[in-house]
């Protein structure tokens, strides 16, 4: 029960504290009553059972995806 | 940089190449640790990743994951499966709870069987369902049993407010939510315990913060790193251990920056401590009885708690484990699911004898789905 899943927003449902979010393809509506900073569609969030928990800082997860990809391509030069 | 995709978010975590070069880093590093580095994944969705994606494999052998307790459904005892059997055979009652949680066995069964003999009992994906679930049967009583740690109670407690808020009656709570900390102390409390680091779930402190795990690194000078649950996530976060007990530190960091602060979502505590108050015991599956554990509602919210409401009709007796199952010393980092004689064998996800098979989290169905049976 306890994956939270990373998912993007697509429509914002304001009136009843919702949005709808994408997870890979699957749209659901999920509840914002946990979250105190509005969110914009093309936010990314994290979603546990039914509710928004947080935004993914999506500068931070670049960050750490580039860093990735360095030490990926110093393995490869190294091993080239 | 390019914008960022969501499908980034998944497979720029789940890449092969990043945990490989990973795993190569720990492992040049862990030739230099002058003692075994005993990892708890305090979370069963840790344990879950590292079963599914063979990252037991990828390490060296001076570095061991110990599965900790924190699976909501691993650590019900039977008694309280019991007491949401009870209340599910109260006429006009309708049971609701959370996916898992319905599989698990009590003394007379699990909450399935229970349903299969025509009790009311509904599985939801999300507690907000049971809101609709009460406003559609006014004439019915809807009691959630509420279950999981940190990550789960503010949902609980965004329930309850509505249910207040929009005047529906005929909602009540049956609470077992349970506390990471106390959980990590009653491990720690053991003399023979060999676990000397921690990776803490990411979900909690989302919740949280990864400040609450700040005691844990004082108190038994151990490295915790807060850790995401996709591999690569785990993979840094296990070189983070390393890395520190190879300098000899131990401190809190925090690998999942991108969604946890150190404060974590204080709108969802405050929430959390509007309604619920710490519960002065709670017998865990396993671990036995931990003061101050769990939580309970404030007196104020009374009329929403079936366990007073219901009271004189819910056992109490305290129910222990098959003999032959050890989820306990599992639950406890001091045995590995093949270790236990009924693996496999008497106890299956498709016939738990113990919850650690039945919850998709529990280390031994992660191990008897991703590892097999010896």
């Amino acid at each position: 029960m306890c994956l939270s899943i990373p998912s993007q927003v697509v429509e914002l449902h304001p009136e009843i504290q919702s949005v709808t979010v994408d997870t890979l393809g699957v749209k659901r509506t999920v509840s914002c009553h946990l979250m105190e900073e509005p969110l914009a569609v093309g936010d990314y969030v994290l979603i546990h059972i039914g509710f928004v928990m947080n935004k993914i800082d999506a500068a931070s997860a670049a960050e750490s995806l580039a860093l990735y990809k360095e030490i990926v391509d110093k393995m490869e030069a190294a091993d080239a | 940089m390019p914008e960022l995709q969501l499908k980034q978010l998944y497979d720029g975590f789940r890449d092969p190449r990043t945990v490989a070069e990973l795993a190569s880093q720990i492992k040049q590093l862990a030739a230099k640790l002058d003692e075994p580095v005993n990892v708890m994944e305090v979370c069963g969705g840790h344990t879950h990743t590292i079963m599914k994606y063979g990252l037991l494999q990828l390490l060296p052998d001076n570095i061991e994951f110990i599965h900790g307790p924190g699976c909501p459904v691993c650590i019900m005892p039977k008694e309280r499966i019991d007491q949401a059997a009870a209340l599910a055979q109260i006429p006009d009652v309708i049971l609701v709870t959370l996916g898992d949680m319905i599989r698990v066995p009590g003394s007379e069964g699990s909450l399935a069987q229970f349903r299969a003999k025509g009790c009311d009992i509904r599985p939801i994906y999300m507690p907000l369902d049971a809101l609709k679930i009460a406003q559609e049967n006014p004439d019915k009583t809807v009691v959630y049993f509420a279950i999981g740690f940190e990550t789960s109670t503010p949902m609980t407690a965004v329930l309850l407010e509505q249910a207040e808020k929009l005047g529906i009656p005929n909602l009540l709570f049956h609470i077992n939510h349970v506390l990471v900390p106390p959980a990590i102390d009653a491990v720690m409390a053991d003399p023979d315990t060999r676990v000397n680091a921690f990776i803490g779930p990411s979900h909690v402190s989302v919740i949280t913060g990864s400040q609450i795990y700040q005691p844990t690194v004082d108190n038994y000078h151990t490295p915790v790193v807060v850790s995401g649950f996709e591999p690569v996530d785990v993979m840094q976060s296990i070189l983070s251990i390393v890395k520190q007990k190879v300098e000899g530190r131990c401190a809190l960091e925090n690998q999942y920056e991108r969604a946890v602060s150190y404060k974590g979502n204080e709108a969802a505590q405050q929430k959390v401590n509007h309604f619920f108050t710490v519960r002065p015991s709670f017998r865990w599956r396993g671990l036995g009885p931990i003061p101050n554990s769990a939580l309970m509602l404030k007196p104020e919210y009374r009329h929403r708690d079936a366990e007073l409401k219901y009271g004189e009709r819910l056992p109490v007796k305290e129910i222990d484990d098959h003999k032959a199952c050890q989820c306990g010393d599992i639950l406890r980092g001091k045995a590995k699911p093949q270790d236990c004689k009924v693996f496999g064998r008497g106890c299956t996800p498709q016939t738990p004898l113990g919850s650690c098979m039945v919850s998709s989290e529990g280390a031994c169905n992660a191990y008897y789905r991703y590892a097999g049976v010896k």
